[in-house]
């Protein structure tokens, strides 16, 4: 049975439709990349799982639970089991690094002062940032303040972790530790981990799994090495980057053209 | 920590800042502090007319402060007022022909009671009634009557 | 006519689902408190952030309001020949109205805007969110305290002034104009009643750290995510805590003092 069971999600922010008839499987102890052109709604997805949004229709089940039709104590005792890397980091701004990491730890275990030390120092130092313990969020670069957001989403040593694109941002070099990371958890943790990400190569390299995503639907899934030899147009144009395909570079609307001669077109 | 422990510091001065600058207007400001008159006693006097005396008016002799009128009610026999005084107990040697005066305190201050003390050797007990009373001087009446008379003189 | 009526019609449909969210979002806060009584150091970092910061200004304007009414209060008084009665009119006017009114005013431009700004930002980086997600209630982690701690403090604050100001009046009043030191607090004392005025004059403050409070909290907590949204949140709590304490303050007024 897979972990995360997705059946006709559908969701729309206002006239927006972002989801219609949607359907994942995430299995346990596998890597799932999620890609899909920005602004698909992978971050949605991410949030209708973590059951801070709600869908107009369809299920989502984590672990065998229906996750909209859980109290509110029994969706905080789910996310105690989730793990998740915003996109933006979300560290609380007044607290420093050290205290960010220790801030699971602190709320939801009644550890001793040394062992929580400890912890998190394993933590940092899992993402090179040992040393940067007493820094303030302000004081990182964005890049730095994602790694940092990376070892908090694991201190409490969860079932899975959700990463909303871990590897923007990073440098070449702490791209690959993130990589590999990323991949010693799953494999030593036994984590099951949603991977969102753009980048094509890195996520092809440590999924088990991949799903395309597009105008509200899945496009296309399968093993990295099943879409890279994909015949399908979009698939193609997706993973090899090219300008020209069936995917629209635009965000929906009326056409160029039209627009630059017609004024009163409202925006 | 150290930051924390000096946080816990000045928090608890401010309570405690707080907390004071309430017992100052307990004890400096307002009349808590001779609230201990309720373990007095009370006294009993009837008036014509009270004029314009209120519940927690002064009660006073040779302008002393002893005590304070704890209830007004009217009695519904005579149509007099009923004024219940209560009295400090440290002045519990009033003797039992006690007048009781309503006097202003000055032309246009507050109303309050004085009394006076008679010759009696007995002292006025918990519950007794003030015989000897004085109604308020009513302004009003107190001009009608000069104007009254006045106007009688005239005629003569 | 067809669209302003519209308008019309728009405008409080939204201002009724607004104070629905309100009513809500204080349901919340209420069923959050009990547990921080376990955790009070969240709440005594709040006291501080709400309250010992708030000490200054509280003071400082405490001291200038009562040495004005001491000024202005004696030379009306001294028309009449009853300057003695300086320190009732300073204590009765400062215990009653100026302490909670103006202290809670005070507050409101300087914790009440400090909590929208704080707890918008906190929204509007994903902090909020964020805690949701580690399995953190926001609304206990973050709100409840914040609600407490300015609940606590507002009396206190409203005291601190109340008293600076009396301090303040009879400074001027005695040391400048030469009112009499004994007059000054005897008539103060006969005339000011812990019941009536004090007690009265705490309710008050304390109905309006509840309201200030509330209002900052769910102005931030609403707030739209951006620098602007934080920005108007910031200034309506402002604008409606001041409604708020002085429409408040008329109608607790005549319910306390109506029958007097
Ligand atoms: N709070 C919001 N209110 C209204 N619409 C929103 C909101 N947040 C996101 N959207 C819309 O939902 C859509 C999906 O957003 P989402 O953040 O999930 O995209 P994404 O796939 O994560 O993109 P990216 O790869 O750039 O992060 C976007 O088109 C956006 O316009
Ligand atoms: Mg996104």
């Amino acid at each position: 049975m897979p972990l995360i069971k997705i059946r006709d999600l559908h969701f729309s922010r206002g006239d927006r439709v972002i989801f219609e008839g949607v359907n994942i499987d995430i299995h346990r102890g596998k890597i799932t990349a999620i890609m899909g052109p920005s602004g698909t709604g992978k971050t949605t997805l991410l949030r209708l799982i973590g059951g801070q949004l709600h869908p107009d229709k369809g299920t989502i089940e984590v672990d065998g639970q229906n996750v909209h039709q859980l109290s509110h104590s029994g969706l905080y005792a789910l996310r105690k089991r989730m793990g998740m890397l915003f996109q933006s980091g979300a560290l609380l701004t007044d607290l420093t690094v050290f205290e960010n990491v220790a801030f699971p730890l602190r709320e939801h275990t009644d550890l001793p002062e040394s062992m929580i030390r400890d912890l998190v120092l394993m933590k940092l130092q899992a993402v090179g940032l040992r040393c940067a313990r007493d820094l303030m969020p302000n004081e990182l670069s964005g890049g730095m303040a994602r790694r940092v957001a990376l070892a908090r989403a694991v201190t409490l040593d969860p079932m899975m972790i959700m990463y909303d694109e871990p590897f923007t941002g990073q440098d070449p070099i702490s791209m690959g530790t993130l990589v590999n990371l990323i991949h010693r958890m799953n494999d030593a943790m036994g984590l099951t981990s949603i991977v969102v990400s753009h980048d094509v190569d890195e996520a092809t390299e440590i999924a088990d799994y991949v799903y395309l995503l597009s105008g509200g639907k899945v496009v296309s899934e399968g093993s990295p090495v099943d879409l890279k030899r994909s015949s399908s147009q979009w698939v193609k144009q997706f993973m090899q980057g090219l300008p020209d395909g069936p995917v629209p570079f635009h965000y929906p609307g009326v056409d160029f053209k039209e627009d630059m001669l017609n004024p009163e077109v409202s925006p | 920590m150290l930051q924390k422990k000096s946080t816990e510091i000045t928090v608890g001065m401010f309570v405690a800042a707080g907390i004071a600058a309430l017992f100052m207007l307990a004890m400096k400001v307002s009349n808590l502090s001779d609230f201990s008159d309720e373990v007095g006693y009370q006294v009993i006097a009837e008036f014509e007319n009270i004029g314009g005396l209120k519940v927690r008016s002064p009660v006073t002799m040779a302008g002393v402060r002893v005590g304070r009128v704890s209830g007004i009610s009217l009695d519904s026999v005579n149509y007099n007022a009923r004024v219940t005084l209560s009295l400090y107990s440290t002045f519990d040697n009033l003797p039992t022909d006690t007048s009781a005066s309503i006097y202003t305190a000055g032309l246009l201050g507050e109303q309050y009671i004085s009394l006076e003390a008679g010759a009696e050797e007995e002292f006025l007990q918990n519950g007794d009634v003030v015989e000897l009373t004085q109604s308020a001087l009513v302004l009003e009446q107190v001009i009608g009557q000069f104007l009254f008379s006045k106007a009688e003189g005239d005629e003569e | 006519m067809i669209g302003i009526i519209r308008s019309l019609g728009r405008w409080g449909l939204s201002t009724f689902e607004r104070l629905g969210r309100g009513h809500l979002f204080l349901v919340q806060i209420l069923a959050g408190i009990p547990g921080l009584f376990l955790r009070f150091s969240l709440v005594i970092q709040q006291l501080f952030s709400v309250g010992v910061l708030s000490v200054l200004i509280i003071a400082v304007s405490g001291l200038f309001v009562g040495m004005v009414l001491s000024l202005q209060g004696y030379y009306v008084l001294v028309d009449f020949g009853a300057e003695e009665s300086l320190g009732v009119m300073v204590s009765l006017s400062l215990v009653r109205e100026l302490g909670p009114v103006v202290s809670a005013l005070l507050f409101a431009g300087r914790a009440g805007s400090a909590l929208t700004a704080e707890v918008g930002l906190m929204k509007s980086t994903e902090q909020l969110s964020g805690m949701e997600m580690m399995a953190v209630d926001p609304m206990r982690r973050v709100i409840a305290p914040r609600f407490l701690a300015g609940f606590i403090s507002m009396p206190l604050l409203a005291a601190m002034f109340s008293a600076v100001g009396i301090i303040g009046a009879f400074l001027v009043g005695h040391g400048l104009l030469g009112v009499d030191d004994g007059a000054f607090w005897s008539q103060m004392q006969a005339k000011t009643d812990w019941y009536d005025d004090i007690l009265n004059g705490v309710i008050k403050s304390i109905v309006f750290g509840f309201v200030v409070t509330w209002i900052a909290l769910y102005e931030g907590y609403d707030a739209l995510p951006t620098s602007e949204g934080v920005g108007r949140a910031t200034t309506r709590t402002v604008v409606h805590s001041a409604f708020a304490i002085l429409g408040l303050d008329f109608v607790l007024t005549a319910l306390m003092f109506g029958e007097g």
